[in-house]
């Protein structure tokens, strides 16, 4: 075992350690802006881990993607909804969480064994390493080329849906309309969707 | 059976960290009671099925990298799915001034 093999199973060893230590933390722990942090932090260690795999593009993308953009979306939405309330006590709350953990490490057994005992068709044809990038090129605009152009649609379809859907007060446009008096009426009132009493 | 990969880890190494990621993924999603949590709850299970493409691509695939395309793919779909998702939070928090998932009730019988 030369050093740059040492060094490769050391890095595996501390991003996996990292990364399974960061996602039961995210799960676990109370405060959810540590939860925020820490989910960050579980995304740059799988980065390193595409890093381990010589995909470089696909890390960067993850790192630029996920901790750049998800993970700050998420800290703003923390940031905007950050109320501290009581949470209602449910009955059955620790049983559920048993029985469901219980559910999730058959899972996890299930998921080990078939990854340790399948045959896999192992060593495949040699890693092309660096030249990843130019194939990920070549693929999105070859044979990946309907999925790629849908992907965009996808994101602009994702875009104007969120801008509508965090809007604050949606009004209907009422001034072609004109049959829908009573629809204006409603939004000029803003009734909210609940009743009162069905939010205490 | 272990031994007969190229470098000093193994594909099965990647497929157990997956596998536990995405296990955890799947606790959270099911236990969380604040809803960002669950949103953040997906987006670990994501990440699992990610590493699991990319360790499928670079050992059993490493000369034409599809795996690479695909988890390029989920990604896409993955900061969709996260903008769209908080965008329908927000608006849920407007309306009901919780994110207490057991109050998210509406449509429920």
């Amino acid at each position: 075992m030369n050093i740059a093999f040492s060094t490769e199973l050391i890095c595996f060893l501390i991003l996996s350690s990292v990364i399974v230590a960061g996602s039961l933390a995210v799960v676990l722990l109370e405060n959810i802006v540590y939860s925020a942090f820490l989910l960050g932090g579980v995304f740059m260690a799988v980065a390193g881990l595409y890093l381990l795999l010589n995909a470089s593009f696909v890390a960067a993308a993850q790192i630029l993607v996920y901790v750049g953009a998800v993970n700050v979306l998420i800290l703003f939405a923390i940031m905007l909804v950050n109320k501290k309330e009581k949470l209602k006590p449910i009955e059955g709350l620790k049983i559920r969480k048993f029985i469901s953990g219980g559910v999730c490490g058959g899972l996890l057994l299930l998921l080990l064994r078939v990854s340790i005992t399948t045959k896999w068709n192992l060593p495949g044809p040699t890693s092309i390493g660096e030249e990843a990038t130019e194939r990920i090129g070549e693929h999105l605009f070859t044979d990946y080329l309907l999925p790629f152009e849908l992907a965009s649609i996808l994101l602009l379809m994702a875009m104007i849906g969120a801008i509508v859907l965090a809007r604050r007060d949606v009004s209907i446009p009422t001034d072609d309309i004109n049959d829908f008096k009573d629809q204006k009426s409603l939004s000029d009132k803003k009734i909210p969707l609940l009743s009162e009493t069905s939010l205490k | 059976m272990l031994e007969n990969s190229i470098g000093p880890v193994p594909l099965q190494a990647y497929l157990i960290v997956a596998a536990f990621l995405f296990c955890t993924g799947v606790w959270g999603l099911i236990n969380s009671r604040n809803a960002v949590r669950v949103l953040m709850s997906i987006e670990l299970m994501l990440n699992a099925v990610n590493i699991n493409l990319m360790s499928f691509s670079s050992y059993i695939d490493g000369s034409i990298i599809r795996g690479q395309v695909f988890s390029i793919f989920v990604i896409t779909v993955a900061a969709a799915e996260a903008a769209v998702g908080l965008a329908i939070l927000l608006s849920l928090y407007r309306n009901r001034v919780t994110i207490d998932m057991e109050s998210f009730n509406l449509l429920k019988w």
